[in-house]
């Protein structure tokens, strides 16, 4: 791809972003509840120009067997990229920032999970960036939350996830391509509606004052997007009736 | 034919199938609800999700400028890879492509291939030394059944929708991939005697053997494949490309050609 010099770029005009966003101002965000027949549970996202899709399997058993816990279920994540979700198609298959992703991902759910209700089982969530445009792992943990809750696995609470990032000396909420490209920083997190973190990471540069700016606006996203996983669950399960005489098998 | 299915399930498709019924009530020759939505991944230069029932299937194509194989200098590249992602299926597990992935993305190819959809020779750059690679990546969704249809319905689809990003390679104005055929790959699968087509994830646990047949809009045949273990009598092959001819004929017309 052809390299852009960082000057060529100037990130706001007449105090806008690139899209027109203002610096805390999260892209638009449309989360759809039980989109795939074989999973368990399942969630479909696009925040901005992502587009990601996630499904949950389980509590089932656990292969191979000798990763089975006594006291409780173990959660695996698969965070994966379709080769045609960049720019230049990326080689099918996982790498090492799948592998990192995968394993922070897991980390920034499994807390809320209540995994000792399900002792030697697993709950597999799977998560398919079929479409990618910076911040692919928010919308993952934001799919998967909403797909676990989906499927009915007992959480302590949801998971909402959300980045803030620092360009030309501002920090701005959710960046962008081009502003994760060539902004400052970086900085996403997960977190539970309670304001409790289960997900942090950070690169580039942030004095400590911007540091606790980034932070605060992150979390104030995050608290945004925990609304509309609710709304889309409730839109989903609100409407369902519960069940009234009997469930008859196939005839 | 690799999920888990239970006896009595199998037993209830089994009795039905003698009565002359399908499990959601289909003819035996009826394709179940097809949708096809084209330019969905925008960062891909064509792209298609196809649902065949619930079954989904998305298919991206990515153009890039490479060198040719030796023994066609001036011939363009195609590539075609399926991913069968565990989220799309209880029995799929994360890893390489197992032998039931590699079989059906070389089957799509042979759709694309040997109907001659793409011209190959167009897409020379410099002979010997550039031409355009097209990567078809089969990424499988939500396997209810037949997904090597869906599959083949999406790379052409996908194809059909490809636009040539030549100005990002510097060389010259973006231009639509010339396609010059609609392959459609048509599967049936064969269960005491009874032929069905377009199995749901239920039948085609249950069936002997499936046949798929891709025919060309010429109505020729120009890729078959026979999978599973079963035995299929002359007659039974005969009969299955004859509704193969006219099953692909209506969804190309219906759906691909516009």
């Amino acid at each position: 791809m052809i390299a852009m010099d960082k000057s060529d770029i100037s990130f706001f005009k007449d105090g806008l972003r690139l899209d027109g966003r203002r610096a805390d101002q999260l892209r638009p965000i449309r989360i759809e509840v039980g989109v795939l027949a074989r999973a368990d549970g399942s969630c479909y996202i696009e925040m901005g120009g992502n587009k990601v899709i996630a499904a949950v399997y389980g509590p089932r058993e656990v292969h191979p067997r000798h990763l089975q816990e006594v006291t409780r279920a173990i959660v695996r994540y698969r965070y994966n990229m379709a080769s045609f979700s960049v720019e230049e198609r990326k080689r099918p298959g996982p790498d090492r920032r799948s592998y990192e992703l995968s394993k922070v991902s897991r980390e920034a759910l499994e807390p809320v999970i209540l995994t000792s209700y399900f002792p030697r089982s697993v709950i597999d969530v799977f998560v398919e960036v079929l479409q990618a445009d910076a911040g692919t792992r928010t919308a993952g943990i934001n799919a998967a939350a909403v797909a676990l809750a989906d499927a009915g696995i007992p959480m302590r609470s949801m998971i909402s996830s959300c980045a803030a990032g620092k360009v030309a000396d501002t920090i701005v909420l959710d960046p962008m391509k081009e502003e994760d490209n060539f902004g400052q920083a970086d900085l996403p997190i997960a977190m539970t509606p309670g304001g409790d973190i289960t997900l942090m990471q950070m690169d580039g540069g942030l004095s400590p004052d911007e540091f606790h700016q980034a932070v605060e606006m992150a979390m104030k996203g995050a608290r945004d997007i925990y609304e509309m996983q609710r709304t889309a669950l409730v839109e989903k399960y609100g409407r369902l009736e519960a069940p009234t005489i009997e469930v008859s098998a196939c005839e | 034919m690799s999920s888990v299915i239970s006896e009595i399930r199998k037993d209830f498709i089994y009795n039905l199938l003698i009565k002359g019924e399908r499990v959601d009530g289909r003819a035996f020759d009826q394709y179940r609800e097809i949708s096809i939505e084209r330019d969905v991944i925008r960062k891909a230069e064509g792209s298609a999700l196809v649902k065949l029932g619930s079954s989904q299937v998305l298919v991206g194509v990515k153009m890039q400028p490479g060198e040719p194989f030796p023994d066609t200098p001036n011939r363009g590249v195609i590539i075609t890879n399926a991913e069968l992602v565990p989220l799309a299926s209880p029995s799929f597990e994360p890893g390489p492509p197992n032998e039931v992935g590699i079989e059906l993305a070389r089957v799509v190819d042979r759709g694309v291939r040997e109907s001659k959809a793409v011209d190959l020779e167009a897409l020379c750059i410099v002979p010997g030394k550039q031409v355009w690679i097209i990567f078809i990546d089969v990424h499988i969704l939500d396997d209810c059944g037949n997904i090597l249809d869906a599959a083949s319905l999406g790379a052409i689809a996908a194809l059909l929708s490809t636009r040539v990003p030549a100005s990002k390679f510097g060389l010259g104005e973006d231009y639509m991939l010339p396609v010059n055929d609609i392959p459609v790959a048509t599967t049936a699968i064969e269960f005491s005697d009874v032929l069905m087509f377009d199995p749901g994830v239920d039948e085609e646990s249950i069936a002997n053997t499936k046949l798929t047949v891709i025919t060309t809009a010429k109505g020729e045949i120009c890729g078959m494949q026979k999978s599973g273990k079963g035995l299929l009598k002359p007659e039974q092959i005969y009969r299955i490309v004859d509704i193969a001819c006219e099953k692909a004929r209506e969804i190309r017309e219906k759906f691909l050609e516009a």
